[in-house]
C-alpha cells in the first residue's frame, strides 16, 4: 500500500513541478513585461523604471528567478501579482476556491447523471433505450462548449428563470442560511449545466463501452444463472469490473472540466479562476498566469491521485500488482 | 462497400460546407466590414412569398423595416415596401477566396440592403461577416492542425525510431501537455506572446499558439506505430541489406503512419476551430473589424446585447454542421482504418 502510494506521489509531484518549469520556461522566451507598458509614460524615468525591474528581480537570469519562485511558493506566496501589488497565493486561493466549487459539483453531477445512463445504455444494446440515449449523445456533441453556454445564457434571459452572473445576489448579506445556500444554488445552476452537459456525451459513451464489454465476461454468465438481481448484477459487479477504464476516465475527465470552467466562469462571470486568469494575461502579470496554471495542475494531479487511490482500493488486482513480492 | 460510401458521404458534406465558406464573397451579399451607420442592431428581416392580400409571389421578397417612432434599435416591417429578392447581381467587389478578383453576389435587392440575419452594432451584415468569419477560423483550425500534426509526426517518428534517451525526454515532455487542462496551456502560451498586434499577425500568432498546444497526441501514437513497423521482418530485412535510417523511415516505416494522421486530423480540425473561437471570443485572438466567428460572439460578453439583440447568438450554431461533419468523418476514416475493431467501435468508442 504505502509504496503504490509513495509512487503515485511521486509521481503528481514530479508533474508539477515539470509543469512549473515548463510555465517558467515560456515565461522567460515571452518578449515585454509588466512595466513594458509604462516605458511610453513620458512621467515615468527610466531610472524608475530600471529600479522597479530590479526590486521584482526582472533583471537577474532565469535559474535564480525560478529558484527564488520556488522558494516564495514554499512559503506559501507563489511570486508578486505586480498588478494587485501582493502576493499571488491569497488571491488566487479566493479565485480558485469557487472554480473548484464549480468543478467539483459539475463531475459529481455529471457522472452520477453518466453512470445510470450508460449502463442502461450498455444493458439494452441496440435497442430503444441505447439508440436514444446514443442519439442524444451525439447531438449534445456536435455542439460546441461556447455555444451551448452561450445558448443557455441566452435562454436564461429570456425565460428570466436563472440569475445571469456572478455568485450571490446583491441582497445576499441579508438572507437566512438557507436562502443564502438557495440563493447560491440558483446562481450556479447555469454554469453547472453548461459545464455537466458539455462533458456528459463523453462520459456517458465511455461508460457504455466499458461496461458493454464487461457484460459479455462469462462470470457475469455465471452469477446471472445463480440468480442474482439485475440490478446488482450490474451495478455491483459489471460496473466494478470496468472500474478501471473508467477511473482513468475520471482523471481526464477533471482536466477537461477545468478547462470548460475557464471557458465557463467568463461567459457567466463567475468569480473564478478563469476571469482572473484572463485579465492577468491582459495585464502581462506573468506570476498570477503562472501560478493559475500551477493551481489547475494541482487540481489535476489531485485528482488523480485520488482515482488512482480509488482504484486501489476498490481493484484487487491493482492490489496484487503493486504487492511487494 | 457501406463503409466506403459512408466516408464519401461524409467528405461531399464536408466538401460542400467549406465550399460555401470559401466562396464566402459569392454567398454574402455584402463587404464584411461594410457599415450601414443608420440601422444598428436590426433583426434578421424574414423572407416572405404571400403578401399582405394573400397573394403568392414566386420571388421571395422582404419588407423594409422601419425605425418605430421614439426608439434607437426597435424595427417594425412596412408592409407597403416590398423589397423583392434579386439572384447573381453584380454588387461591392470581392476577392473569391482571397484571389479572383469578383463582383457577382448570390442575391441582392437592388439599392436597398437586405439582412437576412439582422445587423450588429455598426450595422454591418451579420450573414456576411458569418461567412468571410468562417474563412479565418476555418483556416486556422486546418493550418494549426496541419502543423500539430507535422510537429507531432516528427516528435513520434523520432522517438520510435531512435528510442533511448531521445524517446525518454521526448515522451516525458508529452506526458506534461497531455496532463495539463488544455485551455490552461492555450492560455499560458498566450499569454507570453504579444497582445496587440495586427489582425494578419494575430491570425498566425494563433495558429502557432494552437500548434503548439496539441501535438503530444498524435506523437505518441505515431511512436506506437513505429515502434512496432521498425521491428516488422520485411524492415529488418532492408536494414539487412543496407538500407539507411532515412530510407527506412521513408520508405517502410512512415507510410504506415498516415491512416492515423488522417483519422487525427478529423478529430483535431473541430477542436481546433474551437480553440481559435474560444480565443477570439475572449479577446485573445483575431481582433475587430476582421470577422472571426469567435470576435462575432463576444459582443454577447455585454448584458445588452444577450438580452435585447438575440440574433447576435445566431454565429455560434454555424460551427454545428463542421462539427457533425467532422465527426462523422473522423468515425468512417477509423472503421476504415481498423475494420476489424467495428465489432467493438460499434459500441461507441470516442466519436
Amino acid at each position: 500500500m504505502m509504496r503504490y502510494l509513495l509512487r503515485r506521489l511521486a509521481h503528481a509531484l514530479l508533474l508539477i513541478l515539470g509543469v512549473s518549469v515548463l510555465a517558467f520556461l515560456f515565461a522567460a522566451l515571452a518578449p515585454g513585461n509588466y512595466f513594458d507598458e509604462m516605458r511610453l509614460n513620458p512621467q515615468i524615468a527610466p531610472e524608475t523604471l530600471t529600479a522597479l525591474r530590479v526590486q521584482y528581480e526582472l533583471d537577474r537570469p532565469l535559474p535564480l528567478r525560478y529558484a527564488s519562485w520556488v522558494n516564495s511558493v514554499l512559503h506559501g506566496q507563489m511570486g508578486f501579482s505586480f498588478a494587485y501589488n501582493s502576493p499571488v497565493a491569497p488571491l488566487l486561493l479566493v479565485r480558485a476556491k469557487n472554480t473548484l466549487l464549480l468543478t467539483v459539483t459539475a463531475t459529481l453531477l455529471a457522472w452520477a447523471i453518466a453512470l445510470p445512463l450508460g449502463v442502461w445504455s450498455a444493458e439494452r444494446l441496440g435497442l430503444l433505450p441505447d439508440r436514444v440515449i446514443s442519439w442524444g449523445t451525439a447531438t449534445l456533441l456536435v455542439i460546441p462548449d461556447l455555444a451551448l453556454a452561450l445558448g443557455l445564457l441566452v435562454l436564461a434571459v429570456r425565460t428570466h428563470r436563472f440569475p445571469t452572473g456572478g455568485m450571490v445576489s446583491l441582497d445576499s448579506q441579508s438572507l437566512s442560511a438557507a436562502g443564502k445556500i438557495r440563493d447560491l444554488a440558483a446562481h450556479m445552476a447555469l454554469p453547472v449545466a453548461a459545464l455537466v452537459l458539455s462533458s456528459l456525451p463523453l462520459l456517458v459513451r465511455h461508460v457504455r463501452a466499458a461496461v458493454a464489454e464487461v457484460l459479455q465476461a462469462p462470470f457475469l454468465l455465471a452469477a446471472e444463472g445463480h440468480g442474482i438481481p439485475r440490478l446488482t448484477l450490474l451495478f455491483r459487479y459489471a460496473l466494478l469490473a470496468a472500474a478501471n477504464p473508467l477511473l482513468s476516465l475520471f482523471g481526464f475527465s477533471i482536466g477537461a472540466l477545468l478547462s470548460g470552467s475557464l471557458l465557463i466562469e467568463v461567459v457567466m462571470s463567475w468569480p473564478g479562476l478563469g476571469p482572473f486568469l484572463l485579465e492577468a494575461i491582459l495585464a502581462r502579470d506573468i506570476y498570477v498566469v503562472i501560478g493559475g496554471v500551477l493551481f489547475s495542475t494541482i487540481f489535476l494531479a489531485a485528482g488523480n491521485f485520488l482515482a488512482d487511490m480509488f482504484l486501489y482500493w476498490l481493484d484487487p488486482r491493482i492490489r496484487a500488482e503493486s504487492a511487494p513480492r | 462497400m457501406i463503409r466506403r460510401r459512408k466516408l464519401a458521404i461524409w467528405l461531399l458534406v464536408l466538401g460542400a460546407l467549406h465550399a460555401i465558406v470559401i466562396c464566402a464573397g459569392f454567398f454574402a451579399p455584402y463587404d464584411p466590414v461594410e457599415q450601414d451607420r443608420k440601422n444598428p442592431y436590426m433583426p434578421p428581416m424574414r423572407l416572405h412569398l404571400l403578401d399582405t392580400q394573400k397573394h403568392l409571389h414566386l420571388r421571395p421578397f422582404v419588407y423594409v423595416f422601419q425605425l418605430r417612432p421614439g426608439s434607437f434599435d426597435q424595427y417594425v416591417e412596412d408592409p407597403t415596401q416590398p423589397r423583392p429578392l434579386h439572384f447573381f447581381v453584380a454588387g461591392a467587389p470581392y476577392r473569391l477566396s482571397g484571389f479572383l478578383p469578383a463582383r457577382l453576389h448570390l442575391f441582392g435587392a437592388g439599392n436597398d440592403r437586405i439582412y437576412l440575419l439582422g445587423t450588429d452594432a455598426f450595422g454591418r451584415d451579420q450573414l456576411s461577416r458569418l461567412l468571410f468569419g468562417g474563412q479565418v477560423s476555418l483556416l486556422a483550425g486546418l493550418l494549426g492542425a496541419g502543423f500539430t500534426l507535422l510537429i507531432g509526426w516528427c516528435i513520434g517518428a523520432v522517438a520510435g525510431y531512435f528510442g533511448g534517451w531521445r524517446d525518454d525526454v521526448l515522451m516525458r515532455l508529452a506526458e506534461l501537455f497531455l496532463a495539463l487542462p488544455w485551455l490552461y496551456l492555450l492560455f499560458a502560451i498566450r499569454a507570453f506572446l504579444p497582445l496587440s498586434v495586427n489582425p494578419l499577425h494575430a491570425f498566425f500568432l494563433i495558429v502557432a499558439v494552437i500548434a503548439a498546444v496539441g501535438w503530444a497526441r498524435p506523437a505518441r501514437l505515431v511512436r506506437g506505430i513505429v515502434l512496432s513497423a521498425k521491428e516488422r521482418d520485411f524492415v529488418r530485412a532492408a536494414r539487412g541489406f543496407g538500407a539507411s535510417n532515412f530510407y527506412l523511415l521513408r520508405r517502410h516505416i512512415l507510410p504506415e503512419t498516415f491512416s492515423v494522421l488522417l483519422t487525427q486530423a478529423a478529430i483535431l480540425i473541430p477542436h481546433y476551430v474551437l480553440a481559435e473561437m474560444t480565443l477570439s471570443f475572449l479577446g485573445l485572438g483575431v481582433p475587430e473589424p476582421v470577422p472571426s466567428w469567435g470576435n462575432l460572439l463576444s459582443n454577447l460578453q455585454q448584458y445588452s446585447v444577450l438580452v435585447s439583440y438575440w440574433w447576435m447568438y445566431l454565429p455560434a450554431l454555424a460551427m454545428v454542421p463542421f462539427f457533425l461533419g467532422y465527426l462523422g468523418l473522423a468515425s468512417a476514416l477509423q472503421e476504415r482504418a481498423d475494420p476489424y475493431k467495428i465489432e467493438r467501435r460499434s459500441l461507441g468508442s470516442l466519436a
